[in-house]
């Protein structure tokens, strides 16, 4: 018997796992236990709670560059997670993929760090529950950047076509990398997803319980075999694109970053044979809005999915700090455990 | 001569060119930011930032270059082509053969490569030999920032394709911004002498497909590009003691090839390993391999390249990758 409405403190368990699992993820990878790019969920762990913790057995996942979190909730053990992040060889993938290529057959979960890559492969996955196991679903993960890719398009298509029970995961937070999305994607994600055939559905991505709602009704459009469905969630992301996200390493230490910058900005500005003053001038003003933005952004604000939950449980304070302890401790633990081993 | 990084090197090569002529616009996801300063120099309409979308404005990069353009087409990483790898392997490629002579696409493709810095196969690759393979392309691999510059305007005037491809070690910006990230807790074998150098203060182009001869040996000749010279010289370097003088060639490009530098420095030395990051098989090095057989020429071969997918996990990724013990190890190997 399905659920019909969500368990908040059980997803809200879950989404502060993943919040202390990546914080101590940020805090290894600061203290170089972990080299590389590392892309973090932070700020989407609604979207995934409110839908992963949804699946069941014989669901697939694709994931993009950000599958920490997914992964997580749909029950991998953290530590094989961060041993996978630090390179052991008894991490999830023996130390071989890193964070961007994280992959668990038994949960039917592949990841992928080229941008798009979750469409075509929801689409296959789907295409195999709808042959193999008629009434499981495929999930597809990837952020607003990604809606421009011809394969992520292509896929929308063929999902429509044949009615695959797909659910195609937008998280969206306006900012691909350091290229604001609106400036760079023509038409409303909304029209375009209506027009490929998909169900369209929309929510608040800092709110589990939304997230929930509109999962429900495009799994069960799915599962009965109606088709797949578009989901669109807006989210924040407060370490940016990835750990030392130059946006952000100006907003925290404007000081030093910009005494770099700006010599040579200044430069460019006034050197001889190139575009009219007033073209300068608006290349300036570009870079600048696009460094306020990210420095002036309150940077959860109403956002943060764990602050949402809190308010919307009504729970005794004593009741959050027990979940609080408990999972800390767990987080704590893997930590040491891994660091410890390396 | 003043000092200057390899991303320097190009930046002021491509100004330089931009200046002269209007004709060359920058195409690429983020380059509002990643080139802040040829942005503000040049305006938004000669550095325009794309969505990420390979397929479509490195495919538009080709047209627009057919029809008088001069563009500078950035991707992130050269595995991130494999998406727009139709644009340059079914066009960009074919135009020159199928217009019967009489079009071209005057295309430049910048892609950074190479690993040594913990990001995964999928973002540490170098697959130079793979656009090598097709014909119609110009691949270029600088390994230092004279090179670097020099070969921007050969790239730059050249009337077909070039893939102009920047190793990630030798571009302190791009390991600045995948690998540091703004930490000093994490450390890199950087070639120092790849990563800075010398620069002019008028740059000139360097001819397309010529080797450059680093250092002279009689007893063999180690053959590579970009980060893997700078292994070469290291390794060089420590096989003096032991009486066995290696030259070291920089091929500059993989395509086209200097066949005649390869042919004379292995007919003089009669032993040869090519030290190759990219993939072992179909590539570089058993192409030097053929082009040597094929001109009948007796030598002792070796090769050190990568033979497998780049595991994330950096020490078995500096294990995959040529470093300078394997190159000792297979330059004495045939020395016997």
């Amino acid at each position: 018997m399905p659920h019909t409405k969500p368990d908040l403190p059980l997803l809200y368990r879950q989404m502060l796992r993943s919040r202390l699992f990546e914080e101590a993820v940020r805090d290894l990878w600061q203290a170089g236990w972990i080299p590389g790019e590392m892309h973090l969920g932070l700020g989407e762990e609604a979207i995934c709670a409110g839908i992963v913790m949804q699946l069941r057995r014989g669901d697939a996942m694709a994931l993009d560059h950000r599958g920490t979190p997914p992964l997580l909730m749909r029950g991998i053990a953290p530590d094989s997670l961060l041993k996978e992040f630090m390179g052991a060889p008894d991490g999830l993938c023996g130390g071989m993929g890193g964070h961007m290529h994280l992959f668990a057959p038994e949960q039917l979960t592949a990841s992928s760090g080229i941008v798009g890559a979750a469409g075509p492969t929801a689409a296959g996955f789907g295409l195999a529950a709808q042959q193999l196991r008629p009434g499981t679903v495929s999930l597809a993960f990837f952020g607003e950047g990604a809606v421009n890719q011809g394969m992520l398009m292509e896929a929308f298509n063929l999902a429509a076509v044949w009615k695959l029970p797909v659910l195609f995961v937008c998280k969206d937070n306006n900012l691909a990398i350091t290229t604001a999305s609106d400036t760079v994607t023509g038409g409303r994600l909304a029209d375009r997803a209506r027009g490929f055939g998909l169900a369209y559905f929309a929510a608040d991505g800092a709110d589990v319980e939304a997230v929930w709602r509109v999962a429900d009704k495009a799994l069960r459009r799915a599962r009965r075999g109606d088709g797949p469905s578009f989901l669109h969630f807006e989210c924040v992301h407060p370490e940016g694109h990835f750990l030392g996200d130059p946006l952000i390493q100006i907003a925290r230490q404007p000081g030093d970053q910009l005494k770099q910058m700006a010599p040579s900005l200044l430069k460019a500005a006034v050197r001889g044979r190139g575009a009219s003053v007033g073209k300068r001038v608006g290349s300036l003003t570009t870079i600048s809005r696009l460094v306020g933005r990210t420095a002036l952004k309150e940077i959860w604000g109403r956002h943060d999915p764990l602050a949402k939950c809190r308010k919307k449980m009504k729970l005794d304070p004593r009741q959050l700090d027990a979940i609080a302890a408990a999972v800390k401790a767990e987080i704590e633990a893997v930590v040491a455990r891994a660091t410890n081993a390396a | 001569m003043p000092t200057i990084s390899f991303d320097q090197a190009i930046e002021a090569a491509l100004a330089q060119a931009m200046a002269e002529d209007a004709r060359i616009v920058i195409l690429g996801e983020d380059v509002h930011t990643l080139r802040r300063n040829l942005f503000v120099r040049f305006g938004r309409d000669r550095v325009r930032a794309t969505p990420i979308s390979e397929a479509a404005f490195v495919g538009a990069a080709v047209s627009a270059a057919m029809a008088g353009l001069r563009p500078v087409v950035e991707v992130y990483m050269v595995d991130f082509l494999g998406v727009a790898m139709d644009a340059l392997l079914n066009h960009a490629a074919k135009l020159t053969t199928f217009s019967g002579g009489r079009w071209k696409a005057p295309l430049v493709v910048r892609a950074p490569c190479g690993g040594g810095y913990g990001d995964g196969g999928q973002h540490a690759q170098s697959l130079w030999g793979w656009f090598s393979h097709i014909p119609g392309l110009n691949v270029v691999v600088p390994s230092n920032p004279a090179d670097a510059g020099a070969l921007m305007l050969t790239a730059l005037a050249d009337e077909g394709p070039t893939l102009f491809m920047e190793h990630k070690l030798l571009s302190e910006d791009w390991l600045g911004f995948l690998g540091r990230g703004g930490r000093d807790t994490v450390s890199f074998d950087v070639p120092t002498d790849g990563a800075h150098g010398q620069g002019p203060d008028f740059w000139q182009p360097l001819p397309l497909g010529e080797a450059a001869s680093l250092r002279d040996g009689d007893d063999l000749v180690l053959i590579s590009v970009g980060v893997g010279v700078h292994r070469c010289l290291q390794a060089a370097e420590k096989l003096a003691p032991d009486g066995i003088a290696a030259q070291v060639i920089d091929l500059r490009s993989v395509a086209p090839l200097d066949e005649k530098a390869i042919c004379e420095a292995a007919r003089r030395t009669g032993r040869v390993v090519v030290v190759d990051e990219d993939y072992m098989r179909y590539g570089l090095s058993g192409e030097i391999a053929a082009v040597l057989m094929a001109a009948d020429i007796k030598a002792r071969f070796g090769r050190v390249c990568t033979a497998e997918t780049i595991p994330f996990d950096r020490r078995r990724e500096e294990a995959t990758l040529p470093n300078v013990s394997r190159i000792l190890a297979r330059a004495r190997g045939i020395m016997g």
